[in-house]
């Protein structure tokens, strides 16, 4: 009687901390607070920005040079490289360019959490693929070169929009004033990345050779021998500053921030507007302080519209709207029985937070950065993409205006940096944005996160003393007490050894989980797979795996079913708590992974029952529990659950078995801590749910 | 009276100076001396050098006990007190643009210093009295400069140079302090040490804001004594201060951009650049001139016409050639104009117009201009090997120091001399103090040379001595001898990033740790007369330390706190409970009216105490029925209230 009394209060407690932990995390866009700047020294916007016509004029000269047709009739576009070391050159900048060959994501096993490497030497080099960055630096005049902000513009040479030309317009406008400024006090590096390789692949490449140069004694012959580069290299020597070019790697100091700047070719809006993208690998974000100081001066001081990414489709979602109505009712009501009781936002507010809110917890739980910024997180490095979308229109007072809001912009952030005395460490760095100006902090998104696993360590408790009650009472009544008491302390023994069985199937799950998330490593060596074969040869690897360690590690499902009838309940409960470390051990790693996590497996975990029970027991209750179990059943599984997102999101018209495959490939080329927990977590209690949901008893 | 007064204020001034002129007169070998230069210097990136150099020396304080015409009392007690053999002291802002303001020719190579305060003293007292003298010396500067040079006191911040450091002595003590701020409130007392402070001759010059405008500023203050007992013969103590600054003259020029005018050099003029101008030579100075030296890349690009005649025209030449040129006028004539032949570039020469300032007075002030016609581009002679020194590694736990050496092209006038016997070698020393929390691996130096040659050749001699934490830095001295084709060397060593206690850090710890600047010094090769070899300073790091929060403390004692409530709480509330006397109660009161909370919970805690709970008989439904009527109650009178309010606002 107890027992069930005690776990009839469990489910209430699960119950209630399940849907509270739903709730919190729907209240999460009312809860959030108004950014502000934490750093005093960033003194954002405080001086007059002296961005000039002049400078605007520089950079228009520099954009007419490189759309200039004639410039990109080399094949290879070292002519609109050269074009903008001369102009950097011209500024008095030292410039160098970096030659790089695009290292090639690949699937390391193990390398997921350990740091940037300093690449492999390959050895066939091809003259052919290389990329060639620009990088200018300004030195700042009376500093003493400790520290340096980097400008970052990608720009591929052989297919360059407007968009592009533009947004090195932009920063070159900037640099041409930065070098006659008095009061930088650090250096200034723009990059002009190679993008034909990739945005992120070119930043990361002169990352790798800024931080971790690879020496080596002999002086190997490498791509140095290819005709192009070395052209590219003497044509430059007769410069008039000819000593401020050199062919060799330039560095400035430590890294304090870094803005990648790019401009959106095609554009339907009406306004300019400014895209901030900020999520780097595993979920890290750089300080809140670099993107309040970026929509400080947007907003405040150029008129311009920041945009932080959202889910578009659920701004259009009618239960959304109406949850939204209900919050700001309440809020209403709240309010007018306590007048300072203003926690209420507007419905479309509340919708347009929730939106950015999901996209927030989505690029950051993907662990995959979303532009070139990522690069620089691997390095502790502070960065943002900007991107900025103009309303489209060919004349040249809208061009120049673009150049000049855009390039005060740029100013204003790097004279806020520049004022630092010390790195960014005042404000979050673990936060959840729900509009530009407004964030949830890791204090508030944490109690969702605990509120949802707050009941595995209970109801796993209560499971064990309930298997171990039950079986005590079942054997209590059917045995003869007095005929075997000096058993029956052995028998106490093994029974309270017994979790161990189903600790060891729940290891074997786990192990192969293990193995499971290492088949893509195998998978990706053979030649010429689509990825819906090698979605398909995964899942059948996997499925052979799984049965193989079963019967070779004897079949523990087999022999839990001949010995015990409450094995399942034990299963249940290592289950949860092994699910418990996995979740909790992921909110550190990855906070937003671990919550997508959580919803998905906490419901799935708690309510997981033999059906063979529950189709036993025939009451509503328990037809319900039966419906929900397999419910989950389904949405839990990692593939399912990716399709019916991917549904959601973009339609269920185009969805292909080889998606998944190519998405868990992107995860492990960005070395997403996601796939781990996926492969080690997620489908090892899935696995366990559903042998509990067909288990025999 | 007041008449006489008057006059005898009038002629006060002239009377002094005549008197201190004749007493420096009469003394004839053993007088205190003062004389000041300034030389001017045309840099190829469109900016100009000015070197002020003023030299003062003392005679042996014997001979005229404690006191002093000219040279300044505060530097000669601090000489005699601690006994100080050879000192220098230097304040920089600003980088020493290596690759293009040079780093061969003297001034360059003695008077770029790393950024911050660079302060090293030779000391002729006895070993075990060294570090003492050292400690007070720091804090006599620290007063005398209005520095915080009192920080090179800890034993943690300067280290013992055994042979590396150019005064090759066991008596040398060195330290930086990288970050030090260097303003006017340094630059005052430096001025003050002057004879005649910055009132008279070329130190009028030395206009604050004009100064600090430059690119780089460094003031130094050099002094050799030879004042002691133990040797005979006294030549008393020399103070040399310099200050050279880069200015850009005529920065408006800058903002034309794109026009030819553009690569032409600025012209520039005394008072153009500095806004003022030299009124006559300071009476006291020996002696007091203004130099204008022209590169030797320059002099090359100009092509003076009696290049063109030969050598021979050379050797005769006339002053007229050189100051009249096609690309150039000066706006004075120039008293005298020496020719500087160097030793490995025999072709070459370098050009340095003299001009006396004697003979310019108040009415007609000292003015010299540089006018460019023709637009020059030329190189400054760069040091053998460029010295670039970086971080790498990521994270917060290990990095490295890497020093990396290219080669310039000035190398191969070397080589060719050298190379008679096949085997050129080029001797490098580097000189690296880290700081203790920078934990360095020695065993982790990794040299890298793009030549095939072993590394037991190549590292000639090499020095280390441990950091041990909180009392001493690391130091590293290695003597590299590379081949002299060699194009890139690169030297790396590994560090851990140590942990400092929470009152170790520094207010402003989230700024990073700086370690100070290599020195890089080529013994072959030597920037003046005088053997000192060439010298560069590599830039300063700066090392991002994994900081504590440090509002921590604060957390930890409020959760110290709340553990010790909540553990004497429960103590106090365990020891003086009467646990059998409390169960007859709670069963009698359970007698009486269970509700679905209490039960429960007695049974919870029943269950957590181990026991198996005795069955209860209560009607729960009477109970649970009490329990909602009270529930019903409150939620009764909440609700009103909630409608008054609603109703009433």
């Amino acid at each position: 009687m107890f027992v069930c009394r005690f776990e009839s209060f469990d489910v209430y407690f699960s119950v209630v901390c399940c849907t509270a932990g739903v709730l919190a995390l729907f209240l999460l866009p009312v809860l959030a607070k108004n950014t502000y700047i934490s750093e005093n020294a960033l003194m954002p916007g405080s001086a007059s920005p002296m961005l000039s016509n002049q400078h605007v004029s520089d950079g228009n000269r520099l954009v007419k040079d490189l759309t200039n047709p004639n410039s990109k009739s080399s094949e290879t576009g070292i002519e609109s490289h050269k074009i903008i070391a001369q102009y950097m050159l011209d500024l008095g900048a030292e410039v160098s360019f970096h030659k790089f060959h695009p290292q090639m994501n690949q699937f390391h096993p193990l390398h997921f959490f350990s740091s940037p490497d300093s690449g492999k030497i390959q050895e066939n080099y091809s003259c052919s693929s290389y990329g060639i960055n620009t990088v200018g630096i300004i030195r700042a005049p009376r500093g003493d070169g400790k520290e340096a902000i980097v400008l970052v513009t990608p720009y591929n040479a052989l297919k360059s929009g407007f968009g592009e030309a533009l947004s090195l317009g932009i920063a070159y406008s900037v640099f041409s004033l930065l070098t006659q400024v008095t009061w930088l006090a650090k250096d200034i590096i723009w990059l002009v990345a190679d993008s034909q390789y990739g945005e992120y692949a070119a930043v990361a490449a002169w990352l790798r050779e800024y931080q971790t140069p690879k020496f080596s004694s002999l002086s190997t012959p490498n791509a140095e021998m290819c005709p192009d580069v070395n052209n590219l290299f003497e044509l430059k020597g007769h410069s008039i500053s000819g000593s401020k070019f050199s062919n060799s790697f330039r560095r400035a100091g430590t890294m304090a921030a870094a803005l990648v700047l790019k401009v959106r070719d095609q554009n339907e809006q009406f306004e300019d507007t400014i895209n901030i993208y900020a999520e780097a690998s595993n979920g890290q974000m750089p300080n809140l302080d670099l993107i309040n100081v970026v929509n400080y001066l947007a907003v405040h001081r150029q008129g311009l519209r920041v945009n932080v990414e959202k889910l578009w489709s659920l701004l259009n979602s009618s239960w959304l709207k109406s949850l939204g109505e209900i919050f700001e009712s309440l809020a209403k009501v709240a309010k007018s029985l306590y007048p300072k009781w203003k926690f209420g936002i507007p419905a479309t507010e509340y919708v347009e937070g929730t939106a950015t809110l999901a996209s927030s917890l989505y690029y950051q739980a993907l662990g995959v950065p979303t532009g070139p910024h990522g690069a620089f997180r691997d390095y502790q490095v502070d960065a943002i993409t900007l991107e900025i979308s103009p309303k489209f229109s060919l004349d040249k007072v809208w061009r120049n205006d673009i150049l000049l809001r855009g390039g005060r912009l740029i100013e204003g952030v790097i004279r806020s940096v520049n004022n630092l005395l010390e790195k960014f460490h005042q404000s979050f760095f673990l936060y959840l944005l729900t509009s530009p100006s407004k964030f949830v902090s890791v204090g508030v998104y944490m109690i969702a996160f605990a509120l949802l696993i707050a009941p595995l360590p209970m109801v796993a408790a209560s499971l064990y003393v309930d298997a171990n009650s039950s079986s005590n009472c079942s054997k209590g009544d059917s045995s003869i007490p007095s005929a075997i008491t000096d058993t029956d302390e052995h028998s106490i023994a093994i029974r309270s050894w017994r979790w161990l069985n189903s600790a060891k199937l729940v290891f074997i799950v786990h192990l192969w989980g293990a193995i499971v998330s290492l088949l893509p490593y195998f998978i990706s060596q053979i030649p010429d797979c689509s990825p819906t074969t090698s979605f398909m040869i995964w899942v059948l690897l996997s499925i052979l795996s799984l049965l193989t360690l079963n019967s070779v590690l004897a079949s523990p499902l087999a022999c839990a079913k001949a010995t015990q009838e409450k094995e399942w309940a034990l299963v249940k409960s290592v289950t949860i708590s092994s699910v418990f470390i996995g979740l909790g051990l992921m909110s550190v790693i990855n906070f937003a992974t671990a919550e997508i996590g959580a919803l998905l497996m906490v419901p799935m975990c708690l309510l997981a029952q033999p059906l063979k029970l529950d189709v036993r027991a025939g009451t509503l209750r328990s037809f319900c529990r039966m419906i929900c179990n397999l419910v989950l059943g389904h949405i839990a599984f990692p593939p399912a659950a990716f399709f019916l997102l991917k549904g959601m999101l973009d339609g269920f018209g185009n969805v292909n078995v080889g998606d998944f495959w190519m998405w868990v490939e992107s995860l492990w080329a960005w070395n997403s801590a996601t796939y781990l927990f996926i492969g080690m977590v997620q489908l090892p209690c899935w696995v366990l749910c559903i042998s509990i949901l067909f288990h025999t008893c | 009276r007041p008449h006489i007064l008057l006059l005898l204020i009038g002629t006060h001034q002239f009377l002094q100076c005549w008197i201190a002129f004749g007493s420096v007169n009469e003394e004839g070998q053993k007088q205190e001396e003062f004389s000041e230069e300034l030389l001017l210097k045309p840099l190829p990136d469109h900016k100009l050098l000015a070197h002020s150099h003023s030299q003062s020396s003392a005679p042996p304080s014997t001979s005229n006990g404690c006191h002093h015409h000219l040279f300044p009392k505060a530097i000669s007690q601090l000489v005699q007190k601690f006994r100080v053999k050879e000192m220098e002291l230097s304040f920089t802002q600003g980088r020493w643009n290596y690759e293009s303001w040079g780093g061969f020719d003297p001034i360059s190579s003695s008077n770029a210093k790393p950024p911050g305060v660079e302060l090293w003293a030779v000391f002729d007292v006895p070993q075990h009295h060294i570090d003492a003298s050292w400690k007070n010396l720091t804090h006599t500067l620290s007063g005398l400069f209005c520095a915080s040079i009192n920080f090179l006191e800890s034993t943690a911040t300067y280290s013992t140079p055994e042979w590396s450091f150019p005064p090759a002595s066991g008596n040398v003590r060195y330290g930086t302090l990288p970050c030090e701020a260097v303003c006017t409130e340094n630059l005052t007392p430096w001025l003050k040490l002057l004879p005649c402070r910055d009132k008279a001759g070329i130190a009028l010059l030395l206009d604050r804001p004009s100064l600090y405008r430059g690119f780089y500023h460094s003031q130094r203050l050099h002094l050799t004594s030879t004042g002691s007992s133990s040797e005979g013969i006294d030549s008393g103590i020399i103070l040399e201060q310099t200050l050279t600054v880069v200015l850009q003259p005529n920065s408006e020029m800058a903002i034309e951009v794109h026009a030819s005018e553009k690569h032409i050099q600025p012209s520039w003029s005394l008072s153009s650049i500095f806004g003022k101008q030299v009124s006559g030579r300071y009476v006291l100075a020996k002696s007091s001139s203004v130099y204008l030296l022209l590169d030797r890349g320059l002099v090359a690009e100009l092509k003076f016409p009696n290049k063109e005649n030969g050598k021979s025209a050379a050797n005769g030449l006339t002053s007229e050639n050189f100051w009249s040129n096609p690309s150039f006028e000066l706006s004075a004539n120039p008293d005298r104009i020496f020719l500087e032949e160097s030793s490995s570039h025999s072709k070459s020469l370098s050009i340095l117009y003299m001009f006396q300032v004697e003979k310019y007075s108040e009415s007609e002030p000292f003015d010299i201009g540089l006018m460019w016609k023709v637009p020059v581009a030329w190189f400054c002679q760069k040091t053998p090997l460029h010295a670039s020194r970086f971080l790498m590694g990521s994270g917060n736990e290990r990095a490295a120091i890497a020093i990396s050496l290219k080669s310039t092209q000035f190398t191969e006038g070397f080589m060719s001399a050298n190379s008679k016997d096949g085997s050129c070698e080029l001797r490098v020393d580097v000189f690296q103090v880290v700081p203790w929390y920078v934990k360095v691996y020695f065993h982790s130096l990794r040299v890298f040379v793009d030549q095939p040659r072993a590394v037991s050749d190549i590292i000639e001699k090499i020095h280390v001595s441990p950091s041990k934490d909180k009392m001493s830095p690391g130091v590293m001295e290695v003597v590299l001898k590379l081949p002299c084709r060699v194009n890139t060397a690169a030297l790396t060593i590994e560090f851990d990033k140590g942990f400092l206690r929470i009152d170790e850090y520094p207010p402003d710890a989230n700024q990073g740790f700086d370690i100070p600047s290599a020195i890089i010094s080529f013994p072959n090769f030597h920037a003046s007369m005088e053997k000192c070899p060439v010298m560069s300073y590599t830039e300063v790091l700066l090392v991002p330390l994994t900081t504590p929060d440090f509002s921590m403390p604060y957390n930890v004692i409020t959760i110290t706190c709340m553990v010790f409530a909540l553990y004497f709480g429960s103590l106090l509330n365990v020891l003086q409970r009467r646990v059998a006397e409390e169960e007859r109660f709670l069963k009698a009161k359970a007698a009486k009216k269970t509700g679905r909370l209490p039960l429960l919970l007695s049974k919870l805690s029943a269950k957590l105490r181990g026991r198996r709970l005795e069955p209860l008989h209560s009607p729960p439904s009477s109970s649970s029925f009490i329990n909602s009527k009270l529930v019903l109650k409150v939620i009764l009178v909440a609700g009103l209230a909630v409608g008054w309010q609603y109703f009433f606002s």
